[in-house]
């Protein structure tokens, strides 16, 4: 788990395949299945997609773009949150609480080792 | 009390004819290597595991790319009501050349103008609906943002230029300053949006240069040909 604050883990690959060793960032540990599971859980991955290319949404934005449930969605920006992948800002609009969610640069890096990875498994499967 | 003897170990004479097919105790290698006792795994054949991981890592691209694409753009411009606004010019067209008095003239734009507005919002609130993202989510704000001040800029000059008189000079205003509200709005939209203002404003530069009797027709051809043209082609190819 990449829970420590995704942390860079390097470890000697020695059973995956070469290519996917190769990956920056992300070691191929025990085969290409070994994926940043933080990261690669579909609410999530959404969550860290649409704020790559949106400076900050707000969290019923999120909600109606990702199609999930209020619980759902805090429960997973909660844990990127926690690995800080994803910063939350809580302001009010009047008396209306208003949550924000903003990527931060290990977020950002987080996202392109996964897309780096995914691209390398297509690389390395290629038939 | 007297007990059998237990078979406790396989040098027991005797054992291997008494107990012949109790794989517990048999010491031959078929009885506990049958392929039921196998792990199932390697009766799977392995060469299907890379095709699976290939399909869901451009699966997991694929979301990643959707969800940008879904999160960043505007795509609730509506195609039909492109459609329904042109036709509304068409039909103000008509009417407004009718009127020879300035003010009978742009009374016929104006309404035509207003009809047209509530067509646009009610057919994106529509498409909204139909792709299940709200209209005013954070793409929606921004699109509401640039499309304004433009059309703001409009509406002032064109009380100025009605006040001065200078009604000939409209035509030109209000196609140059539509189209730049909608390339500014429609830089997060789909491609042929921002390319429709473009010819907008193309439209009213061109109308500035003209004869003044031209205002009409070049209305007629920008609010009305461009929009149904453009109409079409978002309807095809966006849907809706």
């Amino acid at each position: 788990m990449a829970a420590d604050g995704g942390a860079v883990r390097r470890r000697k690959d020695d059973e995956g395949s070469p290519a996917l060793g190769a990956v920056a960032g992300r070691s191929a540990e025990a085969g290409p299945l070994e994926l940043d599971r933080l990261i690669h859980e579909r609410v999530r991955l959404g969550i860290v997609s649409a704020l790559a290319v949106n400076g900050s949404l707000s969290f019923t934005d999120l909600r109606d773009l990702l199609g999930t449930t209020d619980g759902n969605l805090s429960a997973h920006a909660r844990r990127l949150e926690d690995a800080g992948y994803v910063v939350c800002m809580k302001s009010f609009e009047g008396r209306t609480p208003r949550t924000e969610y903003g990527l931060t640069d290990v977020g950002r890096r987080e996202l392109n080792a996964y897309l780096n990875h995914m691209e390398a498994i297509i690389e390395a499967t290629r038939e | 009390m007297w007990w059998p003897r237990w078979p406790d170990s396989p040098e027991i004479p005797g054992l291997a004819r008494t107990l012949p097919n109790k794989v517990l105790d048999a010491t031959d290698f078929k009885a506990n290597h049958s392929p039921m006792n196998l792990p199932a795994k390697k009766l799977r054949p392995e060469v299907r595991e890379p095709v699976a991981l290939r399909d869901r890592a451009i699966d997991n691209l694929r979301f990643i790319r959707e969800t940008m694409e879904r999160s960043a753009s505007f795509t609730h411009v509506s195609g039909i009501g492109g459609v329904g606004m042109g036709a509304i010019a068409l039909a103000a067209s008509v009417f407004a050349s009718g009127y020879d008095d300035p003010v009978g003239w742009l009374v016929v734009w104006l309404v035509a103008a207003a009809l047209s507005f509530s067509v646009a919002i009610l057919t994106m609130a529509r498409k909204s609906r139909a792709e299940g993202i709200p209209l005013l989510s954070g793409p929606g704000r921004r699109f509401v943002w640039n499309v304004t001040p433009p059309l703001a800029a409009g509406a002032v000059l064109t009380l100025a230029l009605a006040y001065a008189g200078l009604t000939h000079l409209l035509p030109g205003t209000w196609l140059l300053l539509y189209g730049t509200s909608v390339v500014t709005g429609g830089s997060y939209s789909v491609r042929p949006v921002p390319l429709m203002g473009l010819l907008f404003m193309a439209a009213g530069t061109a109308a500035f240069v003209s004869p003044p009797g031209w205002g009409n027709a070049y209305m007629a051809a920008g609010f009305g040909g461009l929009h149904i043209v453009f109409g079409i082609v978002i309807w095809r190819k966006h849907g809706g």
